[in-house]
């Protein structure tokens, strides 16, 4: 499988839209280079903002540039996107209903070395949770360029979740991403793996393992996160009967807590969420924080194997 | 160099006690709100919005107007009053400020009601959204100006100097920031709960162009309008000293009035002074 970090298909994508749409601005917080907007600050230095080390303005400038008219993609890493200037997303861009993208790179724990004070595992939590805000989360390079490109069409603001480390494609080049609907990439009556951002591949293998012990679950990437494809969730708990949730974020207020809501409200069936267990992160590598936090494909096939006895 | 003569003076001086007699009266109706920080601000708005900003209230969208951010967005009566007076809208949604339903929000809210061009009220966003705005007029090549009008206990909010920073990195002289430098927060003197002083040196030290001036005295707010516009390279901040609940001799340099709205009694009082 082809690997592509989810950055690098955000900066690339970045270069195509801006070539296309001359009322895009892009801003930085002196993280160009790591959140690969660097490529458009080179193409398009006009339409480049440095904010520096300072989130909060950036998020503000946001919103004046966009209130005149600009579509604004503001940069930085997940946990200083959502939380550091989370008053002034809530307030002066979601509030007002701005065309502002903010677009996080270095989510979860996979930012590895750095350590808890860099791995954001509450970004979709408090995203989702701000009126007017879309929060998508793609898989792989084929989806975060999708969609970008639906987000500059979406009237709005939004939040898109980028991770650093390269990931499997999984998706079609073909996939017709579209806000508010998931992609069924397995089918199997058995169980169904509900999952997203860099899970999603992890789920696929996990998968694999399971059809070889002949146990067929279906495999399905949440995109969309906000608003959630509730169709496809409801549809998959009654099909088969258990939801396993897999995420890169802590099992409160994210990917699992949304498919809960839905379930429990339109179809109650067996869920086990895996996730972070309302814990930080601490320096690693990737695959090492993966497997500590019980992410590892061996953990994912285990709990699998336990949910199907609750059936 | 625009004009400041006799005509020019009585016209924003009978507009400001409109806006202040405005203030007065949509509160006492609302039963809560900001007096005392409306008050202090009222002669600078009536200046920029009767004298200073290029604005059309039948085309409140029309793209080369000039743009007001109240950053101290708890002010909000002292906006809505000048709106109303400019004939953004009817007079009478004035009387809904606060009530369930009313484009008048507590804060100002853009979405609600023309004429606002930012949603402000959460201290210290106001100033970023007008630097992006002023970046947004120079990426357009536009040649509108962006006012924004900040409370001076605002100025303890660490995001204010990232915005001034900012400002003046990208030497954006077509920005303005008045500082309603009254001397009262909620919890008492600045100069005791949390001073920001000094004002000015600070935004000197941050890059600005800086000027002292008596924010009720309209030839002196008029001149230092003129002279920031035609000053070239760095934004300029005007440090306007005012005082609270100004133009109500009960209401002057008293704390009490900065979240209070006027009772009926103290109503009329006030209308009576500002008669």
């Amino acid at each position: 499988m082809k690997k592509q970090a989810t950055r690098d298909a955000y900066g690339q994508a970045l270069l195509e839209l801006g070539a296309l749409y001359d009322n895009i601005v892009v801003l930085d917080a002196d993280l160009s280079k790591s959140t690969k907007t660097v490529e458009f600050a080179r193409a398009y230095p006009e339409r480049f903002i440095n904010a520096g080390i300072a989130e909060q303005n950036m998020m503000g400038m946001a919103a004046g540039l966009a209130s005149c008219g600009k579509v604004v993609f503001a940069s930085s890493f997940a946990i200083f996107a959502t939380g550091r200037a989370f008053e002034q997303v809530r307030n002066s861009i979601a509030y007002a209903k701005l065309n502002v993208k903010i677009c996080a790179t270095h989510a979860g724990i996979t930012v590895g070395e750095d350590g808890g004070s860099h791995q954001s595992v509450e970004d979709i939590a408090l995203m989702r949770s701000v009126p007017n805000m879309t929060v998508i989360v793609p898989s792989d390079g084929i989806s975060t360029r999708q969609a970008l490109f639906q987000l500059y069409q979406h009237d709005g603001p939004a939040y898109l979740r980028l991770g650093r480390p390269a990931v499997p494609q999984v998706h079609d080049p073909e996939l017709d991403f579209a806000i508010g609907r998931a992609v069924e990439l397995r089918k199997g009556k058995d169980l169904s793996l509900m999952a997203c951002g860099i899970m999603v591949s992890k789920a696929l293998q996990a998968a694999e393992i399971l059809a070889g012990e002949g146990i067929e679950v279906s495999v399905v990437d949440i995109l969309s996160i906000k608003p959630l494809d509730k169709e496809m969730i409801i549809r998959k708990a009654r099909e088969s009967g258990a939801l396993l949730t897999l995420e890169e974020h802590s099992i409160i207020g994210g990917l699992g807590s949304s498919i809960c809501e839905v379930v429990c409200e339109h179809c109650p069936v067996p869920v086990t969420c895996l996730g972070i267990n309302d814990l930080f992160g601490q320096s690693g590598s990737p695959e090492e924080l993966l497997q500590y936090y019980g992410l590892g494909i061996e953990q994912i096939v285990e709990k699998a194997r336990k949910l199907l006895k609750k059936k | 160099m625009r004009r400041i003569g006799e005509e020019e003076l009585v016209l924003t001086s009978e507009k400001a006690g409109i806006i202040r007699r405005e203030i007065i009266k949509m509160l006492g109706e609302a039963g809560s709100g900001h007096t005392g920080g409306s008050l202090s601000a009222a002669d600078l708005v009536a200046c920029l919005y009767f004298w200073e900003m290029k604005l059309d209230p039948k085309k409140p969208d029309w793209e080369d107007r000039d743009r007001f951010v109240l950053s101290k967005g708890h002010a909000a009566p002292v906006l809505y009053a000048a709106l109303a007076e400019k004939g953004f809208f009817p007079r009478e949604y004035l009387k809904t400020l606060r009530k369930l339903g009313s484009p008048l929000q507590g804060h100002p809210d853009m979405r609600k009601l023309a004429g606002v061009e930012a949603c402000t009220g959460s201290l210290g966003q106001g100033i970023s959204w007008a630097v992006g705005m002023a970046l947004a007029a120079r990426i357009d090549q536009r040649d509108y100006r962006v006012y924004a009008l900040l409370g001076d206990g605002e100025l303890e909010e660490g995001m204010v100097w990232e915005a001034a920073m900012a400002a003046a990195h990208y030497r954006l002289d077509n920005l303005l920031a008045l500082v309603d430098n009254n001397g009262l927060q909620i919890d008492g003197k600045i100069a005791e709960v949390m001073s920001p002083e000094p004002i000015a040196d600070k935004f000197v030290a941050f890059g600005w162009n800086t000027l002292e001036i008596d924010g009720h005295d309209h030839r002196q707010i008029m001149e230092a309008l003129n002279s920031a516009r035609s000053f070239k390279g760095s934004p300029t901040a005007i440090i306007a000293h005012t005082t609270k609940g100004k133009g109500c001799s009960f209401m002057e340099n008293r704390v009490e009035w900065h979240g209070t709205a006027p009772n009926r009694e103290e109503m009329e009082k006030a209308l009576a002074e500002l008669a």
